[in-house]
């Protein structure tokens, strides 16, 4: 059963991690678990941890305490949140593709293809708009042919249909490389219909599960809102109750909801 | 003859320190370290005080401070505080301690505005051999770690995905800056080092596509300012190292204009 098996391969995994960053603590007792070619959304408030997250996976923050362990060789490719390039630094698409190690022509051309962006090769970086600077940024993540792709609300600053068409390439991606992708995103009617599971957080894990799960759950309706089709959803929902909290966190919708929603397959295992 | 011999000197000095300092200036200006650059270049005046007080090299003094100042910005900015208002006060504040010290020590020993402007025309061969040292060291410096440099500055944590630990390559800008300003002291002075790191990059700017260009037309600039400007300063009779960092300038209006036209 090499296709179950194959599926049951963890790429990267938490253990109870908790990072402080400035003597703040930004993430509490996180544990999960990424397998292999599988979509994982990582949805919550802002300063919740979610880019901590992605940084301590890819080994820019260390825990402070717990421990992350990587599937031996695992290539992780990261598009980062946003990237300003100073208008100093004049640098062509292609040139900026062969850092740190030059790569041959044919694969910066294979990889801005797979983007969706194959002829800006030549272009100043500097001069891209703010979608085509994301595509070219996912070209470099490809490069090495990832098992793991990090994407850090990748879609910040586009528009709509700019952001559905970078998440169909998402997906487009994922089917003919089979790497496992892990995002953060405000945009969650977006990404939620793409993901295989959605993660929670605010500085620890509340809930996660299936997005069919989650959406047909009355506690998704707590989480996101019902009304906010094409609008960003609401943060809104109870999770005081399981852990020692003090933050105050809004409390319109009235409903509480356990948490760790239940997977059946048993994630977060 | 003499004359020649210290015109040549002077030459070799001028041109050292300006292929040095260029290709260093453009990570300066990619990174928006202008202030760093004098901040690291003031500090060295205090050393230079201190050196003279405890009968050290002057080279050595300034070099060791001005890494002291480089490190504690470094770790500084590390620590998230709001660089624009910690560079303004210590790279003045580094002048005025320095300035200060100077004060105490005897005017016969230190002659201040030689190290403020530079005296170019007073470099010995043993100056040179630093000064060239020095420039080979830099200029090595960034060759071997051009790609990681570079990297770490286009983003951190991209480059931290690609396994380069950005804060060693910001050591290495830190070393290679405090050793540009070691070096320069003899030739520009404390108050213009800084004018030669980032006027011939800003100048080299509108004419490069790539960097690797930019940093080798800011070289070019760099050393072809430094000689224009000594043979100004020999036909007017003026300073030698501000009249540099105004040929650097007149460079740079002239590439602007241009690219401004393009």
């Amino acid at each position: 059963m090499p296709q179950l098996r194959r599926g049951c391969v963890s790429l990267i995994a938490l253990e109870s991690v908790d990072v402080q960053l400035g003597g703040v603590s930004v993430l509490q007792g996180v544990s999960l678990n990424i397998r292999r070619g599988e979509i994982v959304t990582v949805v919550g408030p802002n300063g919740s941890g979610k880019s901590t997250l992605l940084r301590v996976m890819i080994g820019a923050v260390k825990p402070t305490s717990g421990r992350v362990v990587r599937a031996e060789g695992l290539r992780i490719g990261y598009v980062p949140q946003k990237l300003h390039i100073d208008p100093t630094l004049p640098i062509t698409v292609t040139r900026f593709l062969s850092l740190p190690r030059p790569v041959s022509a044919v694969r910066a051309r294979d990889a801005l293809h797979r983007a969706g962006v194959p002829d800006l090769g030549g272009r100043q970086m500097a001069q891209l708009s703010g979608g085509q600077f994301q595509r070219v940024l996912l070209a470099r993540a490809l490069l090495d042919a990832p098992d793991l792709l990090l994407l850090d609300e990748a879609t910040q600053g586009l528009d709509q249909p700019g952001s559905a068409a970078f998440y169909r390439q998402i997906e487009d991606v994922r089917r003919d490389l089979g790497c496992s992708v892990v995002m953060v995103s405000h945009e969650l009617h977006v990404v939620m219909s793409a993901s295989d599971r959605v993660i929670c957080l605010n500085g620890h894990i509340c809930c996660e599960g299936h997005p069919e799960v989650v959406a047909s759950a009355p506690e998704y309706r707590a989480l996101f809102g019902t009304g906010t089709k094409g609008a960003l959803a609401l943060y809104r929902h109870e999770h005081g109750h399981l852990h020692d909290h003090t933050h105050d966190h809004g409390h319109e919708s009235g409903a509480e909801h356990s948490h760790h929603i239940s997977d059946d397959d048993g994630a977060g295992q | 003859m003499i004359l020649d011999s210290f015109l040549v000197r002077a030459a070799l000095a001028g041109v050292g320190v300006g292929l040095a300092a260029a290709p260093l200036g453009c990570f300066v200006v990619w990174r928006r370290m202008a202030y760093f650059g004098d901040a690291t270049a003031h500090a060295a005046i205090l050393g230079i005080a201190l050196s003279i007080a405890f009968s050290l090299p002057v080279f050595l003094g300034a070099l060791i401070v001005a890494l002291a100042m480089a490190v504690t910005v470094s770790l500084l900015s590390d620590r998230g505080f709001a660089m624009d208002t910690l560079l303004g006060v210590l790279a003045h504040s580094a002048l005025a301690f320095g300035l200060v010290a100077a004060s105490f020590l005897s005017g016969v020993r230190l002659d201040l505005m030689a190290y403020l402007f530079g005296d170019i025309l007073a470099v010995s061969r043993g100056d040179l051999a630093v000064i060239w040292g020095g420039a080979v060291l830099v200029l090595g410096l960034l060759t071997w770690r051009w790609s990681a440099l570079l990297m770490a500055t286009l983003n951190a944590d991209l480059a931290q995905a690609s396994g380069i630990d950005p804060r060693r390559e910001q050591l290495v800008l830190t070393l290679a800056l405090a050793c540009v300003v070691a070096v320069s002291i003899k030739v520009v002075g404390v108050l213009l080092i800084a004018a030669m790191l980032v006027v011939p990059a800003a100048a080299a700017r509108p004419l490069a596509r790539t960097p690797e260009a930019m940093a080798l037309i800011a070289a070019v600039i760099g050393a072809a300012s430094a000689l224009g400007g000594l043979l100004a300063s020999y036909r007017f009779d003026t300073p030698t190292g501000p009249t540099m960092v105004c040929v650097a300038a007149l460079c740079f209006a002239l590439t602007a204009l241009a690219g401004g036209r393009r």
